[in-house]
């Protein structure tokens, strides 16, 4: 059996239990070797528990950059005994297993393929330490220690993250430091050298690290988004709590002491999205947070927002669903129930941003679009990038760019004698005028309502009136097309009659699988799509290929029925490549669905081919 | 329909407010509710309350759910903004609405369908969060629109125009908003309006979660099995010609009795409730007082009228999140937006 040996390149998996403590030290060790200039990325896999269920927390460090999900372990720290049978399968041949040794167990309980690395945790922290939670705690920090050693990671750069978190607070500080040496110093003495090794580096630049969550919250706050109301539900509720944080920072009057925003903890999803279309309907900036089950309880009331024209911000956290379904793992399965949600006929425009600097970017834009078109707009993130650590481009702002309040009637502007109905499409854009509740004394007032009207807002339930409503709201959606992100395509080194399509938490194991493909000699161009309704380059550009995969991470391949649906594109076309066992797609996953269905092309009927 | 406006003839002798407006200028479109509706009156006593107190008709904001109630915003104050929202969810909207911009008066108009069944959640958190409104509930224990069906608030023995009688507890809108900490609580009468005008008009001054429970005879009522005027009857005789609704109008109930005193009052289906309007002497200022004596009246067989409960130094949602005083809709990107140079500093701890 050889070693595997890689520098800057391999998977890392910390086996825990999920209240242990260990989510803090997991982190540290990512966060060291990025400071060594090495790219990281983290993901957690956590059980719907709070305290005693098995939880993972997996590393993969690239040299070259690549952040999706690799797929396979290294090596695996297999720090709880309740899953070691399925975490010791996972470990590549040659790969390594670091366990603690302070039990001795049968030789049944290990591969034969694989490096084992025993250290006795246990037994060091019961010699060093009394109280049991200390106990616990510092084990955590002592693997850390030792792990530095076998991979050769720079412990200045783990002592000062340590310093940084335990900054004034020395009584912590301390005795961590000390654990972390007392790991370090064991493995040194004691332990073998592992083939895997961290190098300092330069391939993480100006990179920030951060969660897609708290990138959306931040993005709301430079938005301009003063309310917000939301019900916990995992994965989204990170979100909410960093918006409020945010606020505390950023929007509080130095003056008195007030804040420049609400934060409304509602009963649930229904009273939440209703206090954010109660403050659209006033003019405020309002969003909510959720996930699939808070969708399915909004309904109704998107239905109200669509209708009767009210701009509201909904951030999807998408998880497993249907129903509970897998409340902590990842999923793109909402895009249809948001694209068409509520009940008669709705559209609704989606951004499905790809990373945390484009959780920022679309979080603040999305109330741009929402004032603009008067209507809800769904912010598509999944718990792969909501919740997980992910470097990024920095955030940016231009302090030149102004809010835009769309179509919005003021007191001069019925002083100036302008005329007014609130459902007239005066521009032929299919955005009539709106004002805000208590603007003028005696001109503008109308009712809002769910039922039909007219276009002066009156009641009615004629035939026509209905249809020439319906009929604007479709040029609005129209309109929309121009507003939303543009798609970014991807040509190959060479003329390809094959495309795909892809778009949020897919993209980074798309560029990495693309690269494989590429190396492979099987080229593909791809389009990474950011908005929904889908801009006109897309049917372009499936009309452009011969086939088209479209990758994404749900069952029934949800855009791909947005695009039949919306492109008028042959299905037999549209080869679907889905991966919805709720862990984050990965490029092996990839390369192999696209290398496989190319291989039935030539044996298969193209409409089996697109089933 | 709802969308007939009234015409807008004003007598040239009609008394003005010191805003220069009649009480005309707070009427709305025409009621399209049944002749004698119990809701109507309570439109009126909105009307004459808002003209009293010179309020600016357009800087009031009038909320609704679905129902009978929820469509009587539309006749009163035709110069305000309304939202007909959806069933049982009006508190939200009009909490949110209340976070957007603090300055107007928000009056919450609503059924005891819509609150106290599919709304009664919204309607308690509303009212716990202290949200500064006028809630008021037309309270007539009975589905209109949907021609009749029991709702929370209905008595338990009462019977349905089928002859079913309801076995289900009641719901006493009243004592939970008083539990809830509802700082201003009232319950009146649709048809005595020397008590509701002023109720209204103290809840509107309130600066605080205003609740007021309001009985409100329904004509239809009277539209029960056995009765030769029935909706059901006059389908069985009335073979041919259509199938339209028919609902005979009544005469709207009124009544007006002394503070302290209990009075008997026959609704449009013969049956009777016992009110009790409360006593000059009755202490405002002390909600388990209230409470208890709610209680204690309910179990004699009256309904307690009046104010029974105010706080005089409410606090409202705006004061538990500590918010600015300005309205959040008129912030613009140079109160609201960090800018570039914290964005840099927030990256550089990112790193």
């Amino acid at each position: 059996m050889k070693p595997i040996t890689a520098v800057n390149d391999f998977v890392i998996k910390f086996a825990n239990v999920n209240g242990s403590g260990s989510a803090s030290a997991n982190t540290l060790f990512a966060k060291a070797i990025l400071r060594m200039g090495v790219p990281v990325s983290p993901r957690n896999i956590f059980p719907s528990n709070i305290q005693g269920l098995p939880t993972w927390y997996e590393v993969r460090v690239s040299g070259s950059g690549y952040l999706g999900r690799r797929g396979g372990v290294d090596l695996m720290v297999a720090m709880n005994p309740q899953t070691w049978d399925e975490d010791l399968k996972e470990i590549e041949a040659g790969g390594y297993l670091f366990h603690d040794s302070s039990k001795p167990l049968p030789k049944s309980k290990f591969r034969e393929d694989i490096n084992i690395i025993g250290m006795p945790l246990t037994e060091i922290c019961n010699r060093e330490y009394s109280d049991p939670r200390e106990r616990q705690l510092f084990k955590n920090i002592i693997y850390v220690g030792a792990l530095s050693a076998l991979l050769d990671i720079d412990i200045k750069a783990v002592e000062k993250l340590i310093g940084e978190q335990y900054k004034g607070k020395e009584r912590l500080l301390t005795p961590n430091l000390k654990a972390l040496h007392m790991g370090k110093d064991f493995a040194q003495a004691n332990l073998p050298k592992t083939g895997l090794k961290i190098a300092h580096a330069n391939s993480v630049g100006d990179k920030v690290f951060m969660d897609g969550n708290s990138a959306a919250a931040l993005g709301c706050v430079y938005g301009g988004a003063t309310v917000a109301a939301w019900y916990p539900i995992t994965p989204s509720s990170s979100l909410a709590e960093a918006f409020t944080r945010h606020c505390h920072k950023y929007r509080v009057d130095k003056a008195t002491g007030k804040n420049k925003f609400a934060v409304i903890q509602a009963e649930d999803e229904l009273a939440s999205i209703g206090i954010v279309i109660g403050a659209a309907w006033n003019g405020a900036r309002s969003f909510t947070c959720t996930s699939g089950p808070g969708i399915s309880l909004m309904q109704e009331f998107i239905g109200l927002a669509y209708f009767a024209e009210i701009p509201s911000v909904i951030f999807d956290v998408q998880r497993g669903g249907p129903s509970t379904g897998m409340p902590t793992r990842t999923q793109q399965s909402d895009v249809l129930s948001c694209a068409y949600a509520s009940h008669g006929d709705t559209k609704h425009v989606l951004l499905f941003p790809e990373d945390p600097k484009e959780c920022f970017d679309f979080g603040a834009l999305s109330f741009d679009l929402a004032d603009r078109l008067q209507t809800p707009i769904f912010v598509l993130l999944d718990l792969d990038i909501g919740m997980n650590d992910r470097l990024c481009a920095p955030l940016s702002w231009d302090d030149t760019r102004r809010y835009d309040r769309g179509k919005v009637m003021h007191f001069e502007d019925f002083e100036s004698g302008k005329p007014f109905g609130r459902y007239r499409d005066v521009d032929q854009d299919g955005i009539a005028y709106r004002t805000y509740p208590g603007t003028h004394p005696a001109k503008g007032s109308f009712f809002t309502r769910g039922t039909t009207k007219d276009r002066d807002a009156r009641y009615s339930e004629a035939g026509p009136d209905y249809v020439e409503n319906m009929q604007r709201l479709l040029r609005k959606f129209e309109t929309a097309k121009g507003l939303v992100p543009a798609p970014v395509e991807r040509r190959a080194k060479h003329n390809t009659r094959f495309g795909v399509i892809y778009y949020g938490s897919t993209a980074p194991a798309m560029s990495e699988a693309l690269d494989q493909l590429d190396a492979q000699g099987l080229h593909v161009d791809a389009m990474r799509v950011r908005g929904f309704p889908f801009n006109d380059d897309v049917g372009e550009f499936i009309d452009a290929h011969d086939q088209i995969f479209i990758v994404e991470q749900n069952r029934d391949g949800q855009l791909r029925t947005l695009v039949v649906n919306e492109c008028v594109a042959d299905p037999a076309k549209l080869i679907p490549v889905l991966h919805y066992d709720g862990s984050p797609i990965t490029a092996r996953f990839i390369v192999r669905e696209v290398v496989e269905k190319l291989r039935m092309f030539n044996v298969a009927p193209l409409r089996r081919v697109a089933q | 329909m709802t969308y007939l406006a009234k015409p807008k003839l004003h007598h040239p002798s009609l008394p003005t407010n010191k805003l220069g407006f009649t009480r005309r200028d707070y009427e709305g479109a025409i009621s399209t509710l049944c002749a004698g509706c119990g809701h109507d009156s309570i439109s009126a006593a909105i009307i004459q309350a808002c003209f009293e107190l010179d309020l600016p008709p357009h800087r009031v904001a009038k909320l609704s759910g679905i129902g009978c109630s929820s469509k009587t915003p539309t006749y009163f104050l035709g110069s305000s903004h309304g939202f007909n929202s959806v069933h049982g969810r009006m508190p939200s909207v009009l909490t949110g609405a209340n976070l957007a911009n603090r300055e107007l008066i928000y009056m919450g108009v609503s059924g005891d369908g819509d609150s106290a069944s599919i709304g009664l959640g919204q309607f308690a958190h509303s009212i716990r969060r202290g949200v500064n409104m006028v809630y008021i509930v037309e309270n007539n224990g009975v589905y209109g629109l949907t021609k009749g069906q029991f709702s929370a608030t209905a008595d338990k023995g009462s019977k349905s125009k089928r002859g079913a009688a309801n076995m289900d507890e009641p719901i006493d809108m009243v004592a939970l908003a008083l539990q809830l900490g509802a700082t201003y609580v009232g319950r009146s009468f649709s048809g005595d309006k020397d008590q509701l005008v002023p109720l209204i008009k103290g809840a509107i001054l309130h600066q605080g979660a205003a609740f007021i429970d309001v009985i409100s005879p329904c004509v239809a009522f009277n539209n029960h099995a056995g009765s030769t005027k029935s909706y059901d009857y006059v389908r069985e005789h009335n073979e041919a010609v259509n199938s339209l609704d028919f609902i005979t109008g009544r005469t709207p109930i009124t009544t007006q009795f002394a503070e302290g005193t209990v009075q008997d009052v026959t609704q449009h289906d013969g049956s009777v409730i016992r009110l009790r309007k409360l006593h000059p002497e009755y202490d405002t200022h002390n909600r388990i007082a209230a409470m208890n004596y709610l209680q204690e009246r309910q179990a004699a067989g009256e309904v307690v009228t009046g104010l029974l409960f105010m706080d005089t130094d409410p606090e409202d949602l705006h004061a538990h999140l500590g918010s600015v005083e300005a309205p959040f809709n008129i912030l613009d990107e140079d109160a609201l937006c960090p800018g570039s140079a914290a964005l840099e500093a927030f990256n550089a701890s990112l790193r």
